[in-house]
């Protein structure tokens, strides 16, 4: 998906590194890098590190950087390229994946803006206007209180105690890095992808209890709740220039 | 960056944190926390997070801990300067995000689920 913007760029001077954001590891990654065929670095990110390094709360998302090392725009949404913005589809499914389709059809990005905004930056360099000052990058990463960092370390434990294969271990500290972190949808996604709420291709994306033994989610949340509650229109910020 | 022991050694705790203990204080980029010992070839984890204001969080029944991140500008970056990121690929081989100096670089992070 994104190595034809690569094959585009790169000539203009721009490298792309995908990172993987998943607990469950390499092979969890290698069928959708393996379609991709890369020739940028591809990379696993067992625990996130991401976020905690970046402030990356969500995906896709982005961190541009410039030829010295400095970041010039920090942690936004990226939308895929290519990508049409999506109508009001799905709710033809039954049941619950039915309606993740449907609130996932709401979800809007600014692909247009985002791109065309890429393409200025490696264009123009510093002399874009979407390359931020260096007080502008920290001002507008992610926001991280006290509490924050705490539970950054608690999805650590967790990740560090699912790769283990210590999973009833793992969730309480998921539970605490979601009540700490609760604007990190990444840290929620990543837990309740690994819970088993239905089989089948589609077991990832159920995110949510089953439907033969609710009461057995340990997670306070689910995606469709959380979405539906959040607003699936609110799910990525607008793009800002 | 997770812990099994509180006293590591020095070179673990800069790499593993990405902050530099000087004979200043710790240092990352243009900000320096002063310590009030000075760092010898080991670190007392609890001591010096404390001093940092970064917390530590522990599993006790297995004995691990995990040394979240500095807070003290209130955003997940510390300054502009781009923090190192060493992640495998998918053969396992690590990839440092410090090698593509001089080139402009474009991270994106996504999932599979």
């Amino acid at each position: 998906m994104w190595q034809e913007l690569r094959t585009e760029l790169h000539p203009l001077g721009l490298e792309v590194v995908t990172v993987g954001l998943d607990t469950v590891g390499a092979d969890a990654c290698r069928p959708f890098i393996e379609r991709a065929a890369p020739e940028h670095p591809s990379l696993i990110d067992r625990h996130h590190a991401m976020a905690e390094l970046f402030g990356v709360v969500n995906i896709p998302n982005s961190v541009w950087i410039d030829e010295q090392g400095t970041i010039v725009r920090p942690a936004e949404p990226a939308p895929a390229p290519r990508r049409e913005e999506r109508v009001g589809a799905g709710g033809e499914l039954p049941g619950r994946v039915g309606a993740i389709m449907a609130e996932a059809g709401k979800i809007r990005t600014d692909a247009v803006a985002y791109h065309d905004a890429l393409r200025d930056w490696v264009a123009h360099g510093a002399a874009s206007s979407f390359a931020l000052a260096p007080d502008e990058v920290v001002a507008r990463s992610q926001p991280r209180d006290a509490d924050a960092a705490r539970g950054t370390a608690h999805f650590e434990l967790a990740t560090h105690l699912e790769t283990e294969g210590l999973h009833d271990a793992a969730v309480p500290h998921f539970r605490e890095a979601h009540r700490l972190v609760p604007d990190n949808f990444s840290y929620k996604r990543q837990a309740w992808s690994m819970e088993p709420g239905a089989d089948g291709p589609l077991a990832r994306f159920w995110q949510g209890p089953s439907d033969d033994d609710p009461s057995a989610w340990p997670y306070d949340g689910d995606w469709l709740s959380d979405v539906t509650a959040f607003g699936a229109e609110n799910y990525y910020p607008p793009f800002q220039p | 960056m997770l812990l099994h022991d509180l006293t590591i050694p020095t070179d673990q705790f800069e790499a593993g944190t990405g902050w530099a203990l000087k004979p200043e204080g710790a240092c990352r980029g243009d900000v320096c926390i002063p310590l009030r010992e000075p760092t010898g070839d080991t670190v007392d984890v609890g001591s010096v997070a404390a001093q940092m204001g970064m917390p530590i969080v522990e599993d006790a029944d297995r004995g691990i801990w995990a040394l979240g991140p500095w807070s003290g500008t209130g955003h997940a970056l510390v300054s502009a300067e781009a923090p190192e990121l060493v992640l495998p690929d998918l053969d396992g081989n690590d990839f440092r995000l410090s090698s593509l100096q001089g080139q402009k670089v474009l991270i994106l992070s996504w999932a599979p689920y």
